[in-house]
């Protein structure tokens, strides 16, 4: 039961990409990482479930 | 006025056992008489298990030491006969609130449910614990009790068998030796007992520093628990206030690895730090200060042979969750039932393997919450420190992540789970009073449900017909009958019946739940009292 998506989910992803980016325009490399700290953190928890979120943390650490 | 950790409570007296041409024999020598052992020693006296206690000073606790009591060992004082004045004399408390930089984060009440005796936690100096625990061994040992605390008495020396152990004392009037079926070694971190013995204690050391001020002043902070993390006043750094009773705060400083001792200790620089944090114009009188690194260690296993190990001479903990004075007493909770049973030959000797698994498993829980709050408080890399102060500028504004803040996860008892002594389950009842679970207090007709349980074991029947007092195999286990005709608020229904009709718990002597049904069958319950007493 592979709960993790890991298939292409987002509409329009060049404009997801470039908000992406756009959040960090301007600021520090220290600023950009809390940020990046913050929006995993809403992220999980919007998921949730510890299983899509275990495996998420697998694939991102790009391990067999 | 002398404080009462200066006056000596319990004085060197030469005991008949020194005068012996051989060495006496005891059932019970209990080594050191801290919150522990004084516990472990009422619990046994009042089951009259013959108990000495011997400790090498005549004191209470010097300075207010373990501060938090929380309310699964309160309800153990409850049985053991002194929660009453403690918690008279201590500071109630359930609300927390958690401090980010100059910003309140948010606040945390520890107990939201109604329908119990105790609270979350009291706040009272570990000298008053002493205090109030020997007053009652006095009591009991004027009631005429098998029970002797003995100060001015060190162990130098120990030696054992498989019948019992050997102990040599030295006293002001030269040393002399004791005889013990057991030995119950409650001597703290640094356990001399475990040491003779040659025991390991392992586990992580953390590399920082934290500062203890006990400052006695008028203030009119609230009685909550205020924690600070990377404060103004001590910027990089945690901090910790809290209220004592008389007056007295405890203020925490963590200050790091690499700092000076004897420096911080200098009364001049606790007043800069006590001035940049809470004002300039405070006055106050500082009571205790202190210096602690701490570890999170344990010993494999807290039974070896005919010496015993509880509290902090088994495990040790951060301070950061309160659990180091508190799973002391439940270690104690644990063990005096088994113990008397095995002294009076109506358990096995195996019985005591249960305290091991159980204990180690609660020793385990505490280590691994108190790590992790560790962890939290002291980041230990660059993204460490990231993510934490990412939960905490999120958690200021958004629910999301407040339960990640981890200034410590409070002392709650452990669940024995898996353990060897758990009878069967029933599943249409609640998970929080599955077997193995420490009882759950509720209002019952007349008081308290577990004001009602004592020590020993009972039957708990909750709209169940059929059930009697009954004895197997020498031991007596008494029944309680409750009904929901007189749970108005439901709070035994909640608590004890969920789904099912009717409720039959067997309880055991430290109020956990061995088994339970939802019907009374006396041969099932024979069957789960064997299993419990490790038949």
């Amino acid at each position: 039961m592979a709960a993790l998506n890991t298939q292409a989910n987002i509409k329009a992803p060049d404009e997801f990409y470039a908000e992406l980016l756009a959040v960090h325009e301007g600021r520090t490399k220290a600023e950009s990482d809390a940020l990046n700290a913050r929006l995993i953190l809403l992220l999980a928890n919007h998921i949730g479930d510890r299983q899509v979120l275990a495996e998420a943390l697998h694939a991102a650490a790009l391990e067999e | 006025m002398s404080k009462i950790f200066e006056v000596p409570l319990y004085p060197y007296q030469r005991s008949a056992d020194q005068d012996a041409e051989t060495p006496v024999r005891h059932p019970v020598v209990v080594v050191g008489a801290g919150p522990v052992g004084l516990a472990l020693a009422v619990d046994l006296a009042m089951q009259d298990v013959p108990v000495v206690v011997i400790d090498e000073n005549d004191k209470v606790s010097r300075g207010s030491r373990a501060i938090c009591f929380a309310k699964r060992p309160l309800e153990i004082l409850d049985r053991l006969g002194c929660g009453d004045p403690m918690v008279e004399k201590g500071v109630v408390w359930n609300l927390g609130k958690v401090y980010f930089d100059e910003r309140q984060v948010f606040g945390f009440n520890l107990l939201p449910e109604q329908g119990h005796k105790r609270p979350a936690f009291i706040n009272l100096q570990q000298y008053y614990v002493e205090q109030y625990l020997v007053g009652r061994l006095r009591q009991l040992e004027a009631e005429g009790k098998p029970v002797e605390l003995r100060g001015g008495n060190k162990v130098i020396n120990l030696s054992q068998d498989e019948a019992g152990a050997e102990l040599t004392i030295s006293t002001a009037d030269g040393p002399y030796r004791l005889h013990a079926d057991w030995v119950v070694a409650c001597d703290g971190a640094a356990s001399p007992v475990r040491t003779m013995l040659g025991l390991d204690f392992t586990g992580r050391v953390f590399e920082d520093n934290f500062l203890i001020a006990d400052v006695v002043m008028e203030a009119k902070f609230p009685t909550e628990r205020w924690f600070w993390f990377d404060p103004p006043f001590n910027r990089g750094q945690s901090a910790l206030l809290h209220k004592q009773p008389d007056n007295v705060w405890r203020i925490d400083f963590q200050l790091g690895w690499d700092i000076d001792r004897d420096e911080e200790l200098k009364p001049e620089n606790i007043d800069k730090r006590l001035k940049a944090m809470l004002g300039e114009e405070i006055s106050y009188e500082l009571e205790w200060s202190s210096i602690y690194t701490f570890q999170c260690r344990r010993m494999e296993r807290f039974h070896e042979g005919r010496v015993l190990f509880a509290g902090d001479s088994a495990h040790q903990v951060s301070p950061f969750g309160a659990r180091g004075a508190n799973s002391g007493l439940q270690d104690t909770d644990n063990l005096a039932w088994k113990l008397k049973l095995v002294i009076d030959g109506k358990a096995p000797i195996t019985l005591l393997k249960s305290y091991d698994a159980e204990r180690l498993q609660g020793a385990d829980e505490n280590i691994l919450n108190s790590s992790r709050s560790t962890d939290f408080i002291t980041p230990k890399s660059e993204i460490s420190r990231i993510f934490r102060d990412a939960v905490l500028d999120l958690s200021e504004r958004y629910e999301a992540t407040r339960p990640m803040v981890n200034s410590g996860r409070l002392s709650v008892p452990c669940t024995y789970d898996g353990s060897p002594l758990n009878g069967p389950d029933c599943a249409t009842m609640p998970e929080r009073t599955r077997p193995g679970s420490p009882m759950v207090d509720a209002p019952v007709p007349g008081g308290w449900l577990l004001d009602q349980l004592g020590t020993g074991f009972h039957l708990l029947a909750i709209d169940s017909e059929g059930t009697d007092t009954l004895r197997v195999d020498g031991i007596e286990v008494r029944c309680l009958d409750l009904s929901t005709s007189d749970d108005a608020i439901g709070h035994l229904r909640q608590r004890y019946l969920g789904n099912a009709a009717a409720a039959v718990y067997l309880v055991r002597p430290d109020q956990h739940v061995a088994a339970r049904w939802d019907h009374y069958d006396a041969a099932a319950v024979k069957a789960a009292l064997r299993k419990a007493i490790g038949r």
